[in-house]
């Protein structure tokens, strides 16, 4: 029977009389064990190196019944790669699977039942319930503990089959199997098929289970401890005396030798710590914060998954590492990812304490190599003065002497956190000046529109704010816009500030922008501007230079929901990204179409939010002009999607245009914008300050 | 969970791919060989690609790569990887492309072994080399001693076999302390700690249940009140530490409630414990810096390093790394003792000196010459300069081991040796 089979299949593949597969094919049939071994590892090098193999199946399943172990080993894990490519002749590996599985040497019953798992054929699957009941309840805890992973690799092919047979209830009670590591497998097997299924409730962990589970926290492995603490952080519980208790069990963990334990843990604590009371939750934040610190000087990798942990942590808990920020410091020889994090860290471990320290630290790190490093340096040292108001003087000193060594980078970026320190401390134009040497060598954009804002806003104290600005205006239409519309506002405040002699400056910004410029935004800005300014120069003026909300924090923070997820979610790939899981990984098996649809979805909503936006937006608008576009019906009813305003006709515009209301409407428009629309925000301050 | 384990060497050619998951397309490995192994910029070990998540560790010339599809636990997989790295050295001595290659039957082994569906299992090295052995000592494993064998990797002494004899009953304590110290050009210290390491080797019999103890300041202070009766100020001169971490024979629980370490070992060598100081730390080096970049041509530098332990005592390995800047031409050196030599490719003076007795002071002095060149406008960065060290019998933290008791059911005498050794680790100055 087998014999015929193979002709068949021999004379589908026709197969070559010579080269490698030939010679690989004979000595897999050879008569000699040693060679037959020998021909069966090749094979496998070959398969390592991407070369297909899958042509020798038959020759090599021949080699299945050996009582080689580790030949066994290798005709299996052949099994595994090329099982999917000839689901027909798997069926010949059935018997030995089954025979294996009732071998007296519980190794080689763990191996057939883990690789029949993992051959993911149909036909198989038929087979598999026998010998899986059986070794479920196998008197070897080694053989279960394959055999509860099994069932999860089970599941995953056939629920239904899984739920039908009973299995799903033998893997529950194996939570409480004498075995730790037997619990532990159950535990991540049940977590998985959860996760893939709630409806099964595969692992509802209850005060028995959480029991059993606690006791077998001591004793499995350091992997198995992993498992367990994850399903003990996933446990609610609302009575504060059970939380008391996991926290007691779980801290010693925090002393176990591998991160990922530690980390483990910690996520545990601090999934059950708010319930407990005030002394308590002190005193186990306390105890977290050593181990925190010893895994920010473990291995690397490791190392940037603490960093990013420990930065969502201190979100929450900001006093938990105060005294600790030298740990931090960062190594001249640490990766870039390393440095990066811990000055991030740094930044929100500042306090007036601590801040001289740092200080000195910033500025040494400012002076390193590394362009994208030295600059967020820099701007860490802004983040710095912002936060701890009695460093600000220092602050600004270090950025003098940053601004003083002239390295292109290091000044530009100097120049933008400049302008956020000015505009959250009034007081310190006495650099202005310093500032300004500097102004030919900027180059981006950011760093240009920063020093035109300044210039701007300061150019009553500024002698040569008209030239300053008059350079610029040279090559306007080569500027980007968010440089234009810096350069478009500090023009009309050079002008109010100074109206003398720079009229001719402003008509010749105005005139080309409306005249030469495409960009929507810019010609409305320029518009309105234009009306303001002939409508009434002293109403424009309270307007344009009105005072601003400070800038209160420069220090990303999550919004609070994301973070209470994600701090559950520590030591995952969400809480390294500070992402929400849903936004990188498919939702099992028809995740990428799902995310795809929901993707459309998605865009579909956003299309229609912004149109909605859009149109409260020109409503806004109107109702803070006032304006009165009778004379333009068309006008005040854009269609979507257009620009705010479409330019009018000046002289209707500025005849219809009442001011009465405009200064008291601004401020709201203002404060209720969130910090990270900064930008935004800024665009919308220029156009309204 | 882990979908995948490769090893790639750096070339980018796969040598191991072991898939434990479905969802894979075979082209991955091509994924992440175009993505990080020939992208000079990556920054970061971890790298999500759709929703394909690559975790990276290089060791010697290959990489080791995990691959994951879910929101995985990614300090697991980290760890992961290094165990693959610990027992592919524990292995093969040596873990590189060609021990790979020439063991790649039995790293597929291994990788069956130590992982399931993605899921970690039992890696103690010790338990797999029961059953998992390199080409020459394999032997047909017998029915009933394979029984043990499982017993015993899934038990709860999972790291420690059964009915060991030895003649002699011996253990070895060293202590390796990692001195790790960051001092300001103005000579205060940044930041100093240590980053001790506590490895036993243990050569007993049957199972001894032992106990060891230190200095631990929390157990001989006498303001805790459980002990105050019984230790005198006198026994002052105890290390505090900031934190410990304990191999997984040790009783946590026991160690959290009353801070005694007590633990039945595994046979052979294994680290019993990882401490953290940072409180008065010995520094054993004390180095100052004068450097002076006289106009764009020329750098002067004077070095004087003093030890500061004790005259009876000696380093070894002493090694000054000195950078310079990176358009230096030439430089002249001038030491008292060891040699100087300017390392090029380092961008560095190497200034070795074999032998550091202590309560010494040794100077150095050298003059580096620059090319002047129209390109090179930047300042230069002046890295930190740093040192490396070895010196016995001397600890940075001030800890010491005050006993290690052996118990075990036949009674015997056991004989044991405590090593003390310092290094450095980050041991940098900056100027």
């Amino acid at each position: 029977m087998q014999a015929s089979i193979e002709k068949r299949i021999r004379s589908v593949f026709q197969i070559p009389r010579k080269g490698e597969t030939y010679e690989l094919r004979s000595g897999l049939v050879s008569q000699y064990a040693y060679e037959r071994k020998d021909a069966i590892q090749r094979t496998i090098a070959a398969m390592t190196l991407g070369k297909d193999v899958s042509s020798l199946f038959p020759d090599v399943l021949k080699n299945i019944a050996t009582p080689d172990l580790e030949q066994k080993k290798l005709v299996y894990l052949y099994l595994m790669n090329y099982a999917k490519s000839h689901p027909d002749l798997c069926i010949l590996a059935v018997n030995t699977f089954v025979q294996d599985s009732e071998d007296g040497n519980p190794l080689v019953r763990a191996l057939a039942i883990r690789t029949m798992g993992c051959i993911r054929v149909d036909k198989i699957i038929d087979y598999m319930e026998e010998p899986l009941r059986k070794t479920l309840k196998d008197d070897s805890p080694y053989v279960r503990k394959t055999a509860a992973i099994c069932v999860a690799k089970l599941f995953d092919l056939n629920p239904t089959l899984v739920v039908e047979n009973g299995f799903l209830t033998t893997l529950q009670g194996l939570l409480s199997d004498s075995n730790p590591m037997v619990v532990a497998n159950a535990v991540s097997a049940l977590t998985e098929i959860q996760e893939t299924a709630p409806e099964t409730n595969a692992l509802i962990v209850s005060s028995e289970i959480l029991k059993k589970l606690l006791t077998a926290l001591n004793e499995c492995t350091e992997w198995g401890r992993i498992a367990i603490l994850t399903s003990i952080a996933d446990y609610r519980t609302a009575d504060a005396r059970e939380a008391e208790h996991i926290c007691e069990r779980v801290v010693p963990q925090f002393q176990h030798v591998n991160p990922s334990v530690v980390l483990a843990a910690v996520k545990t604590v601090l999934c059950h710590i708010h319930l407990l009371n005030p002394e308590l939750h002190k005193q186990y934040l306390d105890k977290m914060s050593p181990p925190l610190v010893t895994l920010a000087v473990s291995q690397p990798e490791v190392q940037y998954v603490a960093l990013r942990n420990i930065n969502l942590i201190l979100q929450k808990y900001p006093d938990i590492l105060s005294n600790q920020m030298r740990i931090f410091f960062c190594k001249y020889n640490d990766p870039l990812y390393l440095k990066v994090e811990k000055l991030d860290i740094m930044i929100r471990l500042a306090n007036p304490k601590n801040v001289e320290t740092l200080l000195s630290e910033l500025k040494e790190y400012a002076l390193e190599v590394d362009m994208d490093f030295v600059r967020r340096a820099v701007k860490a040292i802004g983040q710095c003065a912002i936060k701890v108001e009695s460093s600000t003087e220092r602050c600004v000193n270090v950025l003098l002497d940053l601004i003083a060594t002239k390295v292109n980078y290091v000044v530009q970026e100097a120049v933008i956190v400049m302008r956020d320190i000015l505009r959250r401390y009034p007081g310190y134009e006495g650099v202005i000046p310093t500032l300004c040497q500097g102004i030919d060598e900027l180059d981006e954009p950011e760093a240009r529109a920063a020093m035109i804002w300044i210039v701007g806003e300061y150019a009553d104290k500024i002698d040569n704010a008209d030239e300053l600005i008059a350079t610029f205006i040279e090559s306007f239409t080569d500027e980007p816009t968010q440089v234009q519309l810096q350069l478009l506002t500090a023009t009309v405040k050079l002008f109010l500030l100074k109206p003398q002699n720079t009229q001719p400056l402003v008509q010749r910004v105005l005139q080309t922008i409306t005249n030469e410029c495409d960009n929507a935004d810019l010609r409305d800005r320029a518009y309105i501007y234009w009306r303001l300014l002939s409508a009434n120069p002293q109403a424009s003026k309270e307007i344009i230079m009105s005072k601003k909300p400070p800038v209160k924090n420069v220090i990303a923070h999550l919004p609070e929901p994301v973070l209470e997820e994600l701090l559950r979610e520590l030591s995952t790939l969400a809480s390294v990204y500070h992402k929400p899981a849903e936004t990188f990984v498919g939702q099992g098996r028809f995740g990428a179409d799902a995310l795809q649809k929901k993707a459309l979805e998605e865009q579909a909503q956003l299309a229609q939010e912004e149109t909605i936006h859009v149109a409260t937006k020109v409503g806004n608008l109107e109702n803070l002009l006032d304006i009165d576009f009778d004379l333009e019906p068309v006008a005040s009813t854009p269609p979507p999607g257009a620009s705010p305003m479409s330019p009018v006709p000046l002289a209707a515009g500025v005849a219809a245009m009442d001011l009465g209301g405009t200064p008291t409407m601004s401020p709201v428009l203002d404060t209720n914008q969130p910090q990270q629309f900064r930008s935004n925000v800024e665009d919308l301050l220029g156009m309204f300050d | 969970m882990i979908s995948a384990v490769l090893l790639y060497n750096q070339k980018g050619e796969v040598l191991i791919s072991r898939l434990y998951r479905e969802g894979l397309r075979r082209s991955i490995s091509d994924l992440f060989r175009i993505q990080v192994i020939s992208n000079s910029d990556v920054r970061s070990p971890v790298l999500t690609l759709g929703t394909t998540t690559f975790c990276h560790v290089k060791h010697d010339n290959i990489y080791v790569v995990a691959i994951s599809r879910q929101n995985a636990d990614i300090a697991l997989v980290f760890e992961f990887l290094y165990k693959i790295v610990t027992l592919g050295r524990s292995y093969f001595g040596k873990f590189d492309e060609e021990a790979v290659k020439n063991n790649f039957t039995l790293i597929y082994e291994l990788l069956d072994e130590i992982m399931d569906f993605g899921y970690p299992q039992n890696t103690e090295t010790d338990t797999l080399k029961m059953y998992i052995m390199t080409e020459g000592v394999r032997s047909e494993t017998r029915m009933e001693e394979s029984s043990k064998i499982t017993m015993q990797a899934t038990g709860a002494l999972s790291w420690r076999r059964d009915n060991i004899k030895y003649r002699r009953n011996e253990v070895f304590v060293d202590v390796f302390e990692d001195v790790n110290l960051l001092m300001s050009a103005a000579g205060s210290v940044l930041r100093a700690d240590v980053a001790g390491q506590i490895i036993l080797r243990a050569y007993l019999s049957g199972t001894p249940e032992c106990k060891f103890g230190l200095n631990d300041s929390l157990l001989i202070d006498p303001s805790e009140d459980f002990h105050s009766s019984k230790m005198s100020k006198a026994a002052a001169g105890s290390v505090s530490l900031e934190d410990c971490q304990f191999h997984q024979c040790v009783r946590l629980g026991k160690f959290d409630a009353d801070r005694t370490i007590s633990f039945i070992p595994p046979d052979g060598e294994f680290e019993l414990m990882k401490y953290r100081t940072t409180e008065n730390i010995n520094l054993p080096f004390k180095v100052h810096v004068l450097v002076n970049e006289i106009g764009k041509s020329r750098v002067e530098y004077k070095i004087a390093v003093k030890a500061t332990f004790g005259s009876k005592l000696f380093a070894t390995g002493v090694l000054v790394k000195i950078p310079t800047p990176l358009n230096t031409a030439s430089v002249s050196t001038h030491v008292s003792h060891g040699k100087a030599k300017y390392e090029p490719s380092d961008n560095a003076i190497h200034w070795r000196i074999a032998r550091f007795p202590g309560d010494s002071e040794y100077v150095f002095s050298a003059d580096a010459e620059l090319l002047s060149s129209m390109t090179n406008t930047k300042t230069w960065s002046r890295p930190p300069v740093a040192m490396q060290f070895n010196l016995m019998m001397f600890t940075s933290s001030g800890l010491l081991v005050r006993y290690l008791k052996v118990f075990e059911k036949s009674n015997y005498t056991s004989v044991k040796w405590v090593r003390y050794v310092v290094r450095a680790g980050s041991y940098e100055i900056r100027f």
